[in-house]
C-alpha cells in the first residue's frame, strides 16, 4: 500500500503548494561541521585548520573523460589532472609558472634548449618519478598511435609536429632523459612562453610502468597513477569522484586539503540548489556554470564572485559571400553592437566588450582597436559598402548559432539592435552542435557564432586561427599576406618586445579587416562558502585546489 | 343537454402505411452524438474555451499594440502589469503578446500531430489487428523497427535534409508518433474481433473493411481518445524540444513549449514566466481532455440512457 | 504456443538487425563524426584517430565489424570516455536506470490503475473528476518542470528529501516520482475508459444479478478486462522508462544510462550510440513479446498465432 500513498503525494504535488507550510522535518544531508575529520591537519600550524575539517565538496558537472594527461581534452579532465599530477612547472598564486617536478633549470642562450634537474619525488604509488616518464610521456603523446587531439600543445619541441604527422621519428624528437634525473629539450623556436605550457597536462609526465601495463589505468581509481598533491581514492564513474592528499608528493606540506568530494551533477539549477542548501561548497565556474537566471539575484546578495579569462567570444563573417565579402559592410555591422548593453542586461557576468580579438590578460592594444556602439560610423561604412557592392538594400542575413539559451538570447538581442540600428532584416537559425560546426567549418553559413578559450597565455594562440583560409579553426576562409608573414616572424622573434610589436602589428590588420566581430571577453563567475580560501583560477580558467583550505 | 348524433362526428382518414411513420426527423449518427454532447455542461464548456483560444491565437496578435521580438533590455523582467498583462521576459518582451504567438505554433502542431497520429495509427493498429498472425506480425515489427531507430538521430538527420518549420516539425512527430496509436488499437481488435457482435456483424454480411471501420473501431473509441489525449500534449512539448535542436520556427517567436522550457531556470527568481505558459498549456489540455471524456460518453452506445 | 514463440523470435532476430543497420546507416548520414570539434586538429592526427577506432576502414567493413561485436556483445570502446568499453558503460548504466525505472513503474501501475478504478466507479462524480483533473495535470505538466517543482519543495523547503545524486533509497524517491507521473496519469484515463464500459456490459449486470458483491465485480471481472490497453502500453513504456529517462537523470544527477544514450548521440560516439541502441532494441523487442503473450493470458478468447479466420 506504499506505493498508494506515494501516488497520492505525487498528485498532490501536481496541484500545487496546497500543503505547502506543513515543513518541517529533518535535514537530509549531513551538515559539513558533523563530517568526521577522519585524518591529522595538514599543517599544524594553522590553529584555524585543526577546527574545520579540511574537506570540500564540489561539483564536476560531468564525468571527466579520462584522468591521462597525454589524453584529456577537455577542462573537466584537466582540473582532475592538475590536481593529481605535477608537470616540469606549476602555475603560482602570481600567475608565473614555477619549478615543480623540475627542481631547477637551464636555458641555452640561442633559447632552444632547456635543461632541467627533475626533483627527487615519488609517484603515488611509491615509484621514482624521472627523467624517462617526462620523456616516455611526451613521446606518446606525439605517438600518431596515440592519437591524442592535444599533442599539437608539444609541436614547440623540436621534430614534434613531424613526428606526430608520421614524418620523422620519435626518436628524433627533441627530449632526451640524459640520465634519471635530467631531462634535455630542444626547441624548434625560441618560445617565450614555453615554461608556461610545461605546467600545462599534456606535458605532464606519466608512470611508465603503470601505462605499459594496463591501458586503461587512467579510468580506475586504483590504477590511477600520478605526482600530484592529490590521489585518486574512489571513481564510481557518472556519479562521485573522490581525491585525497597525496602523502607522497613531494610539496606536501603546501596541500592543506585532506579531501575534495566531487559530484557529477549536470543540472546547473540542481548544483546551485544544492549549494543553497548546504550540500557543496562551491557552484559555478569553473567546473560548471550558473544558471543565468540566478546571476540578478545572486549579485545583489553580495554572493557573486567573477573572474576574468582569456577567452573571446566572437561571430564569424564568411568572408567569401556578399554581402559579407565586403569589409565595410563587415565592419558596420561590428561596430553597430552596443556590447555593453549586453553585457549589463543579458550575459550580467562583468565581461568587457570585446573591440579587438586578443583578450586583456594577454592583450597588445589595451585601447581597443575600434569603438563600442559607434552607430555613426556603422551607418556610413553601410552606406558605403552598399554602394561598392552596387545594392540599395540588404538581402535578409542569416545568423546561425549552435543550440544553447545563453546563444539564443545574445543572437536575439543582436537581431533586434541590427534592425533597429541599421535596418537590417536578420533571420535567426539554430542546430545542433555537430552539425553547426560541420556547416561553419564547410563555409556553410554568412555569419556565425564561435568562441575561442586561450590554451596559453599568449596572443599567438589567439590569432594563429585566422593565418591560413582553410585552417583548421578559421572558418571565415579570410586569409592576408601581410598577416601571415606577421605571425612567421613572430615565431622568431627572440625579443620579447618586438614580438609583441610584431603581434599588435597583426592584430590591427586583422581589426582593419574584421573577418569576425568581437563581441565580449569571457569571465566565469560563482558563489562559494566564505571559509573556502586559497582555490586558485588561473587566467586560463584552470582551477588548481593544490593550495585551497577551509577555514 | 345535446345529443351526440353521428353528424358530430367526423371519420378520420386512417392510413395504416402512415402509422410507423418517424415523425421527428430521423436522427444520424452524429448528430445524436451532438445531442448528448449538449447536455454534458462540462464538455460544452470545454469546447467554448477550445474555440475561444482558437480565436484569440488569431486575432489578439493581429490587433495588440506590442510585438514579440522587440526587446527592450531595459524593461527585462518586469512583473506583470498594466501595460504587460503577463510581465516581460529576459529580454523585455511582453509575455502576453508571445503567449499569444506561441498559442498559433503550439496549437497547430499538437492538433495536426494528434489528428495525422491518429489517422495513421487507426488504421495501422486496425489493419494489423484485425487480420491478424502474419500481416499483424509484419506489420507490428515494423512498427518496432520505427520505434528502436534512436529518434534524436533521426531527428538530426532531418534536420540537415528539411528546412527549419512548423511542416518540418509536424514531420518529425508524426514518424513515430503514431505507433503508440496503433499498438493500442491494435491490442483493442485482438480483444474484439472475437465478440459476439462481430461474428453478427459478420454473419450479416459485413465485409472486413466495414468491420473494422464501422463495428470495430467504433467500439475502441474510449482508448483511442484516450491516447489523442496523451498526444497533444506530448506533440507540443516535443514541439520545443525539436525547436530546441533546430528544427523548428526560429527565434525570436517561441511556443509555448520553449517558453516554459525557458521559463524553468527563471521558476525561483521570475516566476511569471514559467507560470503563464505552463498554465496555458495546462488548462488546454485539461479542456481537450474534458471534451474528449464528454465526447466518448456521447458517442458509446452502451452508456445511452 | 511454442511454434509461435519460435517464429516470433526468429522475427525479433530480424527485427534486431534491421534495427542496427538502420541506425548505423543513419548514424554514418548524420554530419559530423565524433573528432568533428570546436578546436580542430590536424589533418594527419584526424587520420590517426580514425585508424585507432577503425574509422578509416570502408563502411561496409565497418559495418560487418560492427555486426560481429554485436554478436559476440563486445561492443568496442568509447570514443568520448577513453578509458572505458561501451559494455562497462551498459553494465554500470543500467542497473542504476532498471532500479529507478522499476520503482517508477510500480508506482505508475499501482497508482493509475486504483486512480482509474475508482473515477471509473464513481463515473460522473466528484471522484471522478478530481482523480482526471489530476490525471490530466500529470499528462500536461512535464517531467522537467514536475522535477524542478519537487526539488524546490521537498527538498529545498522542507528538506525532508535529498536534492539529487544517487546514493541511497531516499534519494531514489523524487527521480522516482517524477519519472512515474505521466504513465500513471495515462494509466489512470485509460484504465477509466476501459473500465467504463466494461461496467455496461452485459457480464457485469450478469455478475449483478447474481448478487455477487460490487468490490468481487470489480475485483474479479471488470479490472481484469479492462487492463488490455493497460498492458499494451506497457511494452513500449517498460523500455522506455529502462533506459530513456534522460531528462530526469540529467536533473537528479543519476548517473543511469539515459544520460549516455542520449549524450552518446550528441557526441556522435559511435559505439555508444550503437551499443545503447542495440541493448535498449533487446530489451524494446522482448517487452513486446511478453506483451502479446500477456493477452492472451488477461484474455482467453484472444488468440495471436491463428491467422485463418477470416
Amino acid at each position: 500500500m506504499k506505493k498508494n500513498i506515494f501516488a497520492l503525494v505525487s498528485s498532490i504535488a501536481v496541484l500545487g503548494t496546497a500543503l505547502a507550510g506543513c515543513g518541517g522535518g529533518q535535514q537530509a544531508t549531513t551538515p559539513p561541521a558533523e563530517q568526521p575529520a577522519n585524518s591529522q591537519p595538514a599543517t599544524p600550524s594553522t590553529p584555524a585548520a585543526e577546527k574545520k575539517p579540511q574537506v570540500l565538496r564540489l561539483n564536476l558537472h560531468s564525468e571527466p573523460p579520462t584522468g591521462d594527461p597525454g589524453l584529456a581534452e577537455d577542462t573537466t579532465s584537466g582540473a582532475i589532472i592538475l590536481a593529481t599530477f605535477d608537470g616540469l612547472t606549476r602555475i603560482g598564486s602570481d600567475e608565473k609558472p614555477h619549478e615543480a617536478a623540475a627542481e631547477s633549470y637551464t636555458v641555452s642562450d640561442d633559447k632552444l634548449t632547456y635543461t632541467f634537474k627533475i626533483r627527487d619525488h615519488k609517484w603515488s604509488n611509491g615509484d621514482p618519478v624521472t627523467a624517462h616518464d617526462f620523456e616516455y610521456a611526451w613521446k606518446r603523446a606525439l605517438d600518431p598511435k596515440t592519437a591524442s587531439n592535444y599533442a599539437y600543445q608539444l609541436y614547440y619541441i623540436k621534430n614534434g609536429e613531424k613526428a606526430n604527422k608520421g614524418e620523422a621519428k620519435l626518436d628524433d624528437v627533441g627530449v632526451k632523459a640524459l640520465d634519471d634525473k635530467t631531462l634535455e629539450v630542444k626547441l624548434e623556436n625560441p618560445t617565450p612562453f614555453f615554461l608556461e605550457l610545461l605546467a600545462f597536462r599534456t606535458y605532464f609526465p606519466v608512470n611508465q610502468k603503470v601505462v605499459q601495463a594496463n591501458e586503461k589505468w587512467a579510468g580506475d581509481a586504483k590504477t590511477h597513477i600520478g605526482n600530484g598533491p592529490f590521489k585518486i581514492e574512489s571513481w564510481e564513474h557518472k556519479s562521485k569522484l573522490v581525491i585525497v592528499k597525496n602523502d607522497n608528493y613531494w610539496d606536501k606540506d603546501n596541500v592543506k586539503l585532506d579531501k575534495i568530494e566531487f559530484s557529477m551533477v549536470e543540472d546547473e539549477n540542481t548544483e546551485l540548489s544544492m549549494f543553497d542548501n548546504g550540500e557543496l561548497d562551491w557552484a559555478g565556474s569553473p567546473t560548471s556554470d550558473l544558471p543565468t537566471d540566478a546571476i540578478p539575484a545572486l549579485k545583489e546578495q553580495g554572493k557573486l564572485t567573477t573572474q576574468a579569462i582569456a577567452g573571446t567570444y566572437w561571430y564569424k563573417f564568411n568572408t567569401e559571400k556578399p554581402p559579407f565579402n565586403n569589409i565595410k559592410i563587415r565592419k558596420a555591422f561590428t561596430y553597430s553592437i552596443d556590447r555593453q548593453s549586453l553585457i549589463d542586461n543579458i550575459l550580467q557576468r562583468g565581461q568587457l566588450p570585446a573591440t579587438g580579438a586578443v583578450p586583456p590578460s594577454m592583450v597588445l592594444n589595451p585601447n581597443g582597436y575600434f569603438k563600442d556602439n559607434d552607430q555613426e560610423t556603422a551607418k556610413k561604412l553601410l552606406e558605403e559598402g552598399m554602394k561598392e557592392l552596387g545594392i540599395t538594400k540588404l538581402p535578409v542575413i542569416t545568423l546561425s548559432y549552435n543550440t544553447s539559451e545563453g546563444h539564443k538570447k545574445i543572437a536575439e538581442a543582436i537581431q533586434d539592435q541590427w534592425k533597429k540600428n541599421l535596418g537590417v532584416e536578420v533571420k535567426l537559425e539554430n542546430k545542433e552542435w555537430k552539425v553547426y560546426l560541420e556547416d561553419l567549418h564547410q563555409g556553410n553559413y554568412q555569419i556565425g557564432r564561435m568562441g575561442w578559450l586561450g590554451d596559453f597565455n599568449d596572443p599567438i594562440n589567439f590569432l594563429e586561427l585566422y593565418k591560413d583560409k582553410m585552417g583548421g579553426n578559421n572558418d571565415t576562409r579570410w586569409e592576408n599576406p601581410q598577416f601571415k608573414e606577421f605571425l612567421n616572424q613572430s615565431a622568431k622573434e627572440a625579443d620579447l618586445d618586438k614580438r609583441k610589436k610584431i603581434l599588435a602589428d597583426a592584430e590591427q590588420i586583422l581589426m582593419d579587416e574584421m573577418p569576425i566581430m568581437p563581441i565580449y571577453f569571457y569571465t566565469q563567475s560563482w558563489v562559494q562558502k566564505p571559509g573556502v580560501k586559497g582555490v586558485q583560477i588561473t587566467g586560463l580558467g584552470d582551477v588548481d585546489w593544490k593550495g585551497a583550505y577551509v577555514e | 343537454m345535446q345529443q351526440l348524433t353521428k353528424e358530430h362526428f367526423e371519420p378520420i382518414s386512417v392510413d395504416l402505411r402512415q402509422a410507423e411513420a418517424i415523425k421527428r426527423p430521423s436522427l444520424s449518427f452524429w448528430s445524436d452524438v451532438w445531442r448528448r454532447l449538449k447536455m454534458n455542461k462540462v464538455a460544452m464548456a470545454s469546447m467554448i474555451f477550445i474555440v475561444a483560444l482558437l480565436v484569440c491565437a488569431i486575432v489578439i496578435p493581429l490587433v495588440t499594440h506590442n510585438d514579440y521580438f522587440t526587446t527592450d533590455l531595459a524593461g527585462k523582467n518586469k512583473k506583470p502589469s498594466a501595460e504587460h498583462w503577463f510581465g516581460t521576459d529576459d529580454l523585455g518582451r511582453d509575455v502576453f503578446v508571445r503567449i499569444w504567438y506561441g498559442a498559433r505554433i503550439s496549437l497547430e502542431v499538437g492538433l495536426a500531430a494528434a489528428f495525422i497520429d491518429l489517422i495513421i495509427g487507426v488504421i495501422w493498429g486496425g489493419i494489423a489487428g484485425f487480420y491478424g498472425g502474419r500481416v499483424d506480425e509484419i506489420m507490428m515489427r515494423i512498427a518496432d523497427i520505427l520505434f528502436a531507430i534512436p529518434y534524436l538521430l533521426v531527428v538530426i538527420l532531418l534536420m540537415v535534409v528539411l528546412e527549419p518549420g512548423v511542416g518540418t516539425i509536424i514531420i518529425a512527430l508524426t514518424i513515430t508518433g503514431w505507433i503508440g496509436m496503433a499498438r493500442i488499437v491494435r491490442g483493442q481488435m485482438l480483444q474484439l474481433k472475437n465478440q459476439e457482435f462481430v461474428l453478427a456483424a459478420r454473419s450479416l454480411g459485413a465485409d472486413s473493411n466495414r468491420l473494422i471501420f464501422k463495428h470495430l473501431i467504433p467500439n475502441a473509441l474510449g482508448p483511442i481518445i484516450v491516447t489523442l489525449s496523451l498526444t497533444v500534449p506530448s506533440a507540443i512539448f516535443a514541439e520545443s524540444f525539436l525547436s530546441f535542436i533546430g528544427l523548428g520556427v526560429a527565434a525570436p517567436i517561441a511556443s509555448w513549449g520553449t517558453m516554459s522550457n525557458e521559463g524553468l531556470p527563471a521558476m525561483k527568481y521570475y516566476p511569471w514566466r514559467l507560470m503563464f505558459p505552463a498554465v496555458f498549456i495546462s488548462v488546454t489540455i485539461l479542456a481537450f481532455n474534458l471534451f474528449g471524456d464528454g465526447l466518448r460518453d456521447a458517442v458509446d452506445p452502451r452508456l445511452r440512457k | 504456443m511454442i511454434r509461435y514463440l519460435g517464429k516470433r523470435i526468429i522475427f525479433m532476430l530480424i527485427s534486431l538487425f534491421l534495427i542496427v543497420t538502420a541506425t548505423f546507416f543513419i548514424m554514418k548520414a548524420v554530419p559530423g563524426g565524433p573528432f568533428t570539434s570546436e578546436k580542430n586538429v590536424p589533418d594527419e592526427i584526424k587520420a590517426a584517430l580514425e585508424a585507432k577506432y577503425k574509422l578509416n576502414l570502408p563502411i561496409h567493413e565497418q559495418y560487418f565489424n560492427y555486426l560481429k561485436g554485436v554478436a559476440t556483445w563486445d561492443l568496442g570502446p568509447s570514443f568520448t570516455e577513453k578509458s572505458s568499453t561501451v559494455n562497462e558503460m551498459i553494465n554500470r548504466g543500467f542497473p542504476v536506470s532498471a532500479h529507478l525505472g522499476a520503482q517508477a513503474l510500480l508506482l505508475a501501475i499501482s497508482g493509475g490503475i486504483i486512480l482509474g478504478v475508482i473515477a471509473a466507479l464513481k463515473h460522473n462524480k466528484w471522484q471522478d473528476f478530481s482523480a482526471m483533473i489530476l490525471a490530466v495535470l500529470g499528462l500536461s505538466v512535464p517531467s522537467f518542470i514536475l522535477a524542478s517543482f519537487y526539488q524546490y519543495v521537498f527538498a529545498i523547503n522542507w528538506g525532508l528529501l535529498p536534492i539529487a545524486k544517487w546514493e541511497g533509497f531516499s534519494y531514489t524517491i523524487l527521480p522516482s516520482l517524477a519519472l512515474a507521473a505521466s504513465p500513471m496519469a495515462f494509466i489512470a484515463r485509460l484504465t477509466r475508459s476501459n473500465m467504463i464500459e466494461v461496467l455496461g456490459q452485459d457480464y457485469i449486470k450478469t455478475a449483478k444479478a447474481k448478487g455477487l458483491h460490487s468490490f468481487a465485480i470489480t475485483v474479479r471481472h471488470a479490472i481484469r478486462n479492462a487492463l488490455l490497453p493497460v498492458i499494451t502500453y506497457l511494452g513500449p513504456l517498460i523500455a522506455g522508462i529502462l533506459t530513456g529517462a534522460f531528462v530526469i537523470e540529467r536533473i537528479f544527477g543519476v548517473p543511469g544510462l539515459g544520460r549516455e544514450f542520449v549524450l552518446s548521440i550528441t557526441n556522435r560516439d559511435y559505439t555508444v550510440i550503437m551499443g545503447t541502441t542495440v541493448f535498449y532494441s533487446i530489451i524494446l523487442v522482448v517487452m513486446i513479446l511478453i506483451v502479446d503473450i500477456a493477452y492472451t493470458l488477461v484474455d482467453p478468447r484472444i488468440k495471436l498465432s491463428d491467422s485463418g479466420k477470416e
